[in-house]
């Protein structure tokens, strides 16, 4: 018995040692250090910037101040949101509608600011969704999707949205290479060498009010598209976009897709396109992609069906684009600051490859060619090289640069980002994060300014790091200082969906242009109702039309009744509120669509469609006021072909409590 | 008994030093910034029973690649190793590294031999879990540290670079583990 117990006993000690006995030691929480007070943001203080995360499978984008890593919202972009209503409500339904119909759910990736000469300018985010190809414009006063187009001739959505350095185009380099869409996709799986294309899509961007629109494609042989970023100062006019599986494997790509030593870098000389285009060389095509744009005074979105494209075969015009050779399934694709130097990330290679802009204009003057892919040139690799980052690390995937002449690359496989001079390509420093990196990000980090004093990892392993959740865990978000020679990790939080690329900027280029309310008297809504006095509710045929307003704290009309089954009833509601942070939002039993929030100004519609007949309840569901649990009303349903008149009314109590309320 | 009882006053010995080294380093560390992955670690000291062993895991299991779970200590691989992968690792048993010229493998466990070590085990690892029916004869395959390992296979027997032989295949969460019986050494850089 006592030969048990003692190394019990020792074994108890041991452990409330290390739990107690060592905190100042263990307090990683890092508290009293001055890693907690710089991301310390006190109580009603704003934070240094602005975070915009993207949701990956959660296809939403998610905003956060730095350095606190306070989650401030998560912004509904290409799957539904039944909390808001956004993809229910009869407004916003066409935003998510695709030439496949209405699609509920995106999976979403990257995301850039808009720049002006290369800078944030803080106007807009763009956002894209891989597996039905579109794009989303954030308008970044509303922090409201505004716009969605869909891409033609393209799977995977990848390599995009990345802009040029004036916002001039958004682009957009397919995933999945497919039969072009006015062909026959009714193919064998095994001519993919024959009948599969890739394409690259030019995405121009309308200075005054952002509306996108589908400008050119360029055809490509069949491969992967993967990342991209554009060109600045001296290789403005330049896209660059990394491809891989260059063996144009359909299956099993984990091992087919990687057998040859190098695939490539695109470099685009998309102004030349845009001359070939100007001067009409493209080719017109038919196809079908859906562009939906939020009418900002209607509150209003619509979807048109677009059907021509215009398309570049690169193999006509040989002097668009040039392939460089890059070791081992290139990932990032990264240029930096200077515009002079083009990082590639091949995830599988031993070394990092920079390239300079310089050298390929004169290997491609000097014509340093090594065959061609496709009847694209091929640029010699050492023509095109800069120099080698010699055994940086394993897995290589992303960089950013803090503008100082270094550049930060997050390393998969052994789970750390590695700083490194561009300059002479030798390592400075290395940290692990925890764990396994994808994703990083420096505030403009891909812009001409970085803003280099913070430096976000994205990780998607996060396992032991948290208290578990089960099975299902969240993904983490890493925050590092980069303003000494040493990265030191500051903090870490957990993230929303799965991040991939994010984009930062100081709070003042957007927090001053921020919408407070939504001026009621500019309100087009084609079922506004413009004051109390003018709702309403309005039969036409089965259709039943309620013109319902919001103020603190009733609705108008509360009681209804005269509906009936059969009807298909919409609920427009209008919130009167001219005050900022007074949402109101409407629920009624039963619905099997969604909920409204309807913003200060705004007006929402929900199509209900009752199917039994009885009495139905509805009410605010955001804390409104003080008498926020007084907001509510009845909705009667009588059977089919009752007599019940349509009636409706506010404030009108039985005569009964009135006579009781007198008293 | 008595060895208890000093085995445990040692472990509370051990603790309060390190109770006390905590706290100056804290002190010193009052005026910069604290990095507060102080007490992170890599995946590979994830504390996890219920999981499939890694690839990591796995070799620290068998006693017939001691010398390989220490090479791969010194090489700091085992934090890789234990990542998602997938990997697929041949594993040179001991009378493998035994079959190396007297003091290779303990000139390479020498710290300012670490490069070389990392290059010979990273020549050992491929990208993606290979099944035993995805190797074919001629087979080249481009492995971790940059260099290629050709396979052959011939009367049922998979040879690498014509000098190790794939004696067993052991599944793990994170790939495959093929145990071979010869150490493959990386092509001399010119």
């Amino acid at each position: 018995m006592k030969k048990i117990f003692l190394p019990v006993l020792s074994f108890i000690v041991f452990v409330l040692l290390s739990i107690t006995g060592c905190k100042p030691k263990n307090a990683g929480d890092a508290t009293g250090s001055d890693a907690a007070s710089r991301v310390y943001v006190p109580p009603g203080k704003y934070d240094e910037l602005y975070n915009f995360v993207s949701g990956g499978f959660s296809g939403q984008v998610s905003v956060y101040g730095i350095p606190s890593g306070r989650l401030l919202r998560v912004m509904p972009v290409f799957s539904v949101d039944p909390e808001s209503g956004y993809g229910f409500s009869e407004e916003t339904k066409p935003m998510l509608n695709t030439s496949h119909g209405q699609v509920p759910w995106g999976d979403q990736h990257h995301l850039e600011l808009s720049q002006t000469n290369g800078e944030i300018d803080g106007r807009w985010l763009f956002a894209n969704e891989n597996n039905t190809p579109r794009i989303a414009r954030i308008d970044l006063k509303t922090f409201r999707t505004a716009e969605i187009i869909e891409i033609p001739n393209s799977a995977g959505n990848h390599s995009s949205p990345f802009i040029t350095e004036n916002t001039e185009y958004v682009v957009a380099g397919t995933r999945f290479s497919v039969p072009m869409d006015d062909q026959n996709g009714d193919v064998p799986i095994d001519t993919y060498k024959k009948n599969f294309k890739g394409t690259i899509s030019f995405i121009s961007v309308d200075q005054k009010d952002g509306d996108m629109k589908l400008a050119f494609q360029l055809l490509l042989p069949g491969m992967d598209f993967d990342l991209s970023h554009s060109g600045k100062g001296p290789s403005s006019g330049w896209f660059f976009f990394s491809c891989y599986n260059s063996e144009q494997a359909h299956t099993l790509l984990e091992v087919n897709a990687s057998k040859r030593d190098k695939d490539y870098i695109l470099a685009v000389n998309w102004k030349k396109a845009e001359e070939y285009i100007k001067a009409g060389k493209g080719r017109k095509q038919t196809v079908k992609y859906a562009h939906n744009v939020l009418n900002e005074s209607t509150h209003t979105a619509t979807s048109t069906m677009e059907t021509q494209t215009t398309i570049l075969d690169v193999k006509d015009f040989p002097d668009i684009v040039y392939m460089i050779p890059c070791p081992k399934s290139p990932h990032g694709c990264d240029v930096d600051p200077t515009g002079q130097y083009i990082v590639g990330s091949g995830k599988l290679a031993a070394l990092i490859p920079v390239f300079s802009f310089d050298k390929i204009q004169k290997a491609i003057a000097a014509k340093e060619f090594d065959g061609d892919y496709g009847g694209i040139p091929v640029i010699k690799y050492e023509a095109a090289l800069h120099g080698e980052v010699k055994k940086p690390g394993l897995g290589p995937l992303h960089t950013e640069f803090d503008g100082k002449g270094n550049a930060y690359t997050t390393f998969f496989i052994s789970s750390e980002i590695v700083k490194w001079s561009l300059n002479d390509l030798k390592v400075i420093d290395r940290h692990p994060t925890y764990y396994s990196p994808g994703h990083l990000m420096i505030p403009g980090g891909d812009t001409k300014n970085p803003y280099g004093k913070y430096l976000i990892a994205y990780n998607k392993i996060t396992k032991d790091r948290y208290l578990p959740t089960g099975p299902e865990l969240a993904q983490s978000a890493q925050l590092f200082d980069i303003s000494g020679e040493k990265m030191k990790l500051l903090a870490d939080y957990p993230s929303i969906g799965e991040p991939h690329y994010a984009q930062a900027a100081p709070a003042s280029l957007i927090s001053k242009n921020s919408t407070k309310i939504f001026k009621i008297e500019e309100n087009q809504n084609a079922f506004v109702t413009m004051g109390e006095p003018k709702s309403k509710v309005v039969r036409n045929g089965n259709r039943v039309d309620v013109y319902m307003t919001m103020i603190r704290s009733h609705f108008s009309p509360d009681n209804i009744e005269g509906v009936k089954l059969g009807d298909d009833v919409y609920f427009h509601l209008t919130n009167l509120e001219q005050d900022w942070d007074v949402p109101h939002g409407f629920a009624v039993k039963g619905a099997n669509t969604s909920e409204l929030l309807v913003m200060p100004g705004d007006t929402q519609t929900l199509k209900w469609v009752p199917e039994v007949a009885g009495i139905y309840p509805f009410y605010c569901t955001d804390f409104c006021s003080a008498l926020h649990q007084e907001m509510q009303g009845y909705l009667r349903v009588s059977p089919k072909g009752s007599n019940v008149p349509l009636s409706f009314s506010l404030g009108k109590n039985s005569d009964a409590t009135d006579s009781l309320l007198t008293k | 008994m008595k060895t208890l009882l000093k085995l445990f006053s040692l472990v509370v010995i051990i603790f309060m030093i390190s109770c006390n080294q905590g706290r100056e380093a804290k002190n010193e560390n009052a005026t910069t910034i604290a990095d507060a992955s102080s007490v992170s670690s890599g995946q590979e000291n994830v504390q996890d029973s219920d999981s499939q062993k890694d690839v990591v895991k796995v070799a620290m299991a068998s006693k017939d690649h001691t010398t390989l779970v220490a090479a791969l200590k010194q090489a700091e691989l085992l934090t890789s190793l234990s990542n998602a992968g997938p990997f697929t690792v041949f594993a040179p048993t001991n009378e493998a590294f035994d079959k190396l010229p007297k003091g290779t493998v303990e000139g390479l466990m020498k710290d300012d031999k670490k490069e070389d070590l990392q290059n010979i085990l990273q020549y050992h690892v491929f990208m993606s879990a290979l099944t035993s029916a995805s190797f074919k004869d001629g087979q080249t395959l481009g492995m971790v540290n940059g260099d290629n390992v050709t396979v052959n296979v011939k009367d049922g027997k998979t040879v690498l670079n014509n000098s190790a032989t794939i004696i067993a295949s052991i599944p793990a969460s994170n790939g495959m583990i093929y145990v071979i019986d010869g150490v493959l050494l990386p092509p001399q850089k010119k």
